[in-house]
C-alpha cells in the first residue's frame, strides 16, 4: 500500500494495469480469431513501436537529448538477431529460447554501440547533438547496406563490398537485406517484452539516476555543481535507450521473411520522435497511446490511400499548432474542470 | 586530370549544397529553428520548372523565374500558416510541425505529379568546356557561378541594406530588435522568401545535374545540405560557404576513390570528427553559457 501512496507510483501502477489488460483483452480476441487479418497483422509491429517510442522517451523526453537516429539501434538489432538465429538455430531447438537469445544479442549490441556512439554524442550539445545522431543513425544504414554475409560449417563469413567471393549461404546479402529463417515473434512475445520494457523504464525513471538525469535535463549547470557526474549518468540512459531500441529491432526482423536496411531509414526515426512528442515528452502512458494510433491510423486510412499520408500530415501539424495555442489550452483546462465539477455533482446528489 | 575533374564536379556539388544551406542557416539563425520542409521546397522547384518547361514550352530561364516566384510564395505561406502560430512554442514542437510541413509537401506532390520518376530536362543550354583533357559540363559551370553570385549578393544584403541589417538584428537579440522598431514578423517572412526562392534556384541545379525527379527527390539533398549547414557553423553564412563546398568534394572524392556505396557514411564520419574537434562547426560562433 506504500506504493499506492506515492502519486507517481500510482500512476504507473495504473498504466502498467492498464497496458495488461487491454493487451490481454486483444491476446485473446486474435486466438479467438475476432480481429480482422490486417489488424493482427499490425499487433507485433504495434508492440515494436511501443518499445521503440519508449526507449526514445527516455532520450528525448527524460534525458532531453533529441536523437534523430535511434532507427539505427534498431537496425542493429535486427541485424544481430537474424545473425544470431540464423548460427544459433541448430544449437536451441525451442523457438521461443531461440528468440530470448536473439533478443539479448540484439540488445546487448545494440547497447555496445550505444556506448561507443555516446562517447562523442553526449560531448555535444542541442542542435549539434541531434544532427550527430541523425549521422550516426545515416552511417549505421548505409554500411549495413554493404556488407554481406554468409554461413556455412565453419562459422560466419563477412566482407564489405559487392562480388566478394564468401563461402557458404548468404545470411545479409548487401542492399538485398537479411533473410530471416523463421518467423520468431509473435504477439505474446511482444507483450512481454512491452512490460518488461516499461518495468525497466519506470524503476530507472524513479531511481537515484533517474532523479539524477532529469536534474540534468532541467539545469546542467546546476546539476554539475552538485557533483553529478553529467557524461556518466547520460550514457547510462542512453545505453539504455539503445539496448531497449534493438530489442525492438529484433522483435520487429522476425516478424517478417527478409529485412533490408533501408527501412531502417531517417523517415522511422522521425515516426518514432513524431510519437513520442505526440504522447507527451517524458509521458510513458501518452507514448503507449501515440505508438498504438499512430500505428493503427495509417492501417485505417487504407480506404483512402492515396490521401492517407496527407491527412495523417495534416492531423500531426493541427495538433502541433492547437497543443502551442494558448487559448485551446485554457480552454482545454476549463473543460476538465467543468466534467469534473459534473461528477462532482452527481457523487454529491447520490449522496 | 582525373583528380582536378573530381575537384571541378565536388566544387560544384557543393556550391548546390551550399545554396540549400543558405536556406536552413538563414532560418535557424533568425527563426531558431530547423526547417526540415526545406528540402521539400527544392523537390516544388524543380517540379515547377519541369512542368513550365514541358507542358508550358517557356524557355528554361523564365521557368527558372516562375519557380522562384512559386516557391517564394509556398516559402512565406508555411511561415505563416505552420510556424508562425508555434512562434512561442518550445524548439522540439516546431520541429515536428516541420517534419508534419514536409510529409505534406511530399505527398501533395505525389498527389499532382504521381510516384513516376522524371526526367529533368537540363536548363543549360551551352556545352561542355574542354581544357586539354579536361571536360567542364555546363551545369558545374554554371552551378558554381550561380553560386559565388548568390553569396556576394547574399552578403552585401546583409550588411548594405535595410532589411538585411532588420536579419541580423533579429538574429542577434530579438527583444532588443523589435524595440528598435524592427518588424520581426516581416523579418522572419522575408527570411522566408529568399530561402525558398534560393531552394529554387538549388532544385533546378540540382535535377539538371541528376536529372531524376521523383517526390522524395528533395529529402538526401536536404539532408546533405543541412549537414554542410553544421559543419559550417549554422548562422553563419560564410560558414555555409566553406561547409558545402567542403561536403560536396569531400562526397565526389570518397565515390571516386573509396567506395561508390560508402560515400553517404563517409560524408557523415566527417562530420562527427569535425565537430567533435569544433563542436560549433568551422565558423560557427562560440556561446558562453552565462550562469
Amino acid at each position: 500500500m506504500r506504493l499506492w501512496k506515492s502519486k507517481t507510483s500510482r500512476q504507473n501502477i495504473i498504466t502498467l494495469a492498464a497496458v495488461i489488460i487491454v493487451f490481454s483483452a486483444v491476446f485473446f480476441m486474435n486466438q479467438g480469431g475476432m480481429l480482422s487479418s490486417s489488424l493482427s497483422g499490425q499487433l507485433v509491429p504495434i508492440c515494436v513501436y511501443i518499445i521503440m517510442a519508449l526507449s526514445l522517451n527516455l532520450t528525448v523526453g527524460i534525458l532531453g537529448e533529441l536523437s534523430l537516429g535511434h532507427a539505427g539501434f534498431m537496425s542493429i538489432g535486427a541485424f544481430s538477431g537474424v545473425l544470431a538465429v540464423t548460427s544459433l538455430g541448430q544449437a536451441i531447438g525451442n523457438p521461443l529460447l531461440l528468440m530470448i537469445a536473439a533478443i539479448l544479442i540484439g540488445g546487448v549490441l545494440a547497447a555496445i554501440f550505444g556506448f561507443l556512439i555516446g562517447i562523442p554524442v553526449l560531448r555535444l550539445r542541442g542542435d549539434y547533438l541531434a544532427i550527430v545522431t541523425l549521422a550516426f543513425g545515416e552511417i549505421i544504414k548505409n554500411v549495413l547496406n554493404c556488407l554481406y554475409v554468409t554461413i556455412d560449417p565453419d562459422g560466419l563469413h563477412a566482407a564489405m563490398f559487392s562480388g566478394a567471393k564468401l563461402p557458404g549461404k548468404f545470411i545479409i546479402n548487401g542492399p538485398q537485406g537479411a533473410t530471416v529463417p523463421e518467423k520468431l515473434s509473435n504477439f505474446g512475445i511482444g507483450f512481454v517484452l512491452v512490460i518488461i520494457v516499461m518495468l525497466i523504464i519506470m524503476n530507472f525513471v524513479h531511481s537515484k539516476e533517474g532523479r539524477a538525469i532529469k536534474a540534468i535535463r532541467d539545469n546542467p549547470i546546476a546539476a554539475e555543481s552538485v557533483g553529478l557526474n553529467i557524461t556518466s549518468y547520460k550514457m547510462k540512459a542512453f545505453v539504455i535507450s539503445a539496448a531497449m531500441a534493438g530489442m525492438a529491432g529484433v522483435l520487429f526482423a522476425m516478424n517478417y521473411s527478409a529485412i533490408e536496411a533501408k527501412k531502417f531509414n531517417f523517415n522511422t526515426s522521425i515516426s518514432v520522435l513524431v510519437m513520442v512528442v505526440l504522447g507527451g515528452m517524458g509521458s510513458l502512458r501518452g507514448s503507449i497511446v501515440a505508438a498504438i494510433v499512430l500505428t493503427i491510423l495509417p492501417e485505417l486510412l487504407r480506404g483512402f490511400d492515396d490521401y492517407r499520408m496527407l491527412i495523417y500530415a495534416i492531423v500531426l501539424i493541427l495538433v502541433m499548432i492547437l497543443n502551442s495555442n494558448q487559448r485551446f489550452l485554457q480552454f482545454k483546462i476549463t473543460l476538465k474542470k467543468k466534467i469534473t465539477a459534473m461528477f462532482r455533482k452527481k457523487e454529491a446528489a447520490k449522496k | 586530370m582525373a583528380f582536378l575533374s573530381n575537384f571541378i564536379n565536388g566544387l560544384s556539388l557543393g556550391s548546390i549544397y551550399a545554396i540549400i544551406a543558405l536556406g536552413y542557416t538563414m532560418v535557424y539563425g533568425i527563426a531558431k529553428m530547423l526547417n526540415f520542409a526545406h528540402g521539400d521546397v527544392i523537390m516544388v522547384g524543380a517540379y515547377v520548372s519541369f512542368v513550365s518547361i514541358y507542358s508550358l514550352g517557356t524557355p528554361p530561364i523564365l521557368a527558372l523565374l516562375i519557380s522562384m516566384c512559386v516557391c517564394t510564395v509556398l516559402g512565406v505561406v508555411i511561415e505563416r500558416l505552420a510556424y508562425r502560430p508555434l512562434r512561442s512554442a518550445a524548439s522540439l514542437a516546431v520541429l515536428i510541425t516541420a517534419i508534419g510541413v514536409s510529409y505534406l509537401l511530399q505527398n501533395v506532390a505525389l498527389l499532382i505529379w504521381t510516384s513516376n520518376t522524371k526526367v529533368f530536362p537540363s536548363i543549360v543550354s551551352f556545352g561542355s568546356l574542354h581544357i586539354g583533357s579536361l571536360t567542364i559540363t555546363g551545369e558545374t559551370i554554371v552551378s558554381i557561378i550561380t553560386c559565388v553570385v548568390i553569396m556576394i549578393g547574399l552578403t552585401l544584403f546583409t550588411t548594405k541594406a535595410k532589411t538585411g541589417k532588420a536579419m541580423r538584428a533579429v538574429s542577434e537579440n530579438r527583444q532588443a530588435a523589435e524595440l528598435m522598431g524592427i518588424s520581426v514578423n516581416k523579418t522572419i517572412s522575408v527570411t522566408f522568401a529568399i530561402g525558398s526562392a534560393l531552394a529554387a534556384v538549388a532544385g533546378v541545379l540540382y535535377c539538371s545535374m541528376y536529372p531524376v525527379l521523383v517526390p522524395t527527390t528533395g529529402s538526401i539533398p536536404g539532408i546533405k545540405a543541412f549537414t554542410a549547414a553544421v559543419l559550417g557553423g549554422i548562422g553563419s553564412i560564410p560558414g555555409t560557404l566553406v561547409g558545402g563546398l567542403l561536403l560536396g568534394i569531400i562526397e565526389i572524392f570518397s565515390r571516386a576513390y573509396i567506395s561508390q556505396d560508402l560515400s553517404d557514411a563517409i560524408v557523415f564520419a566527417v562530420l562527427i570528427i569535425i565537430l567533435l574537434v569544433k563542436p560549433n562547426g568551422l565558423l560557427g560562433k562560440k556561446v558562453t553559457e552565462k550562469v
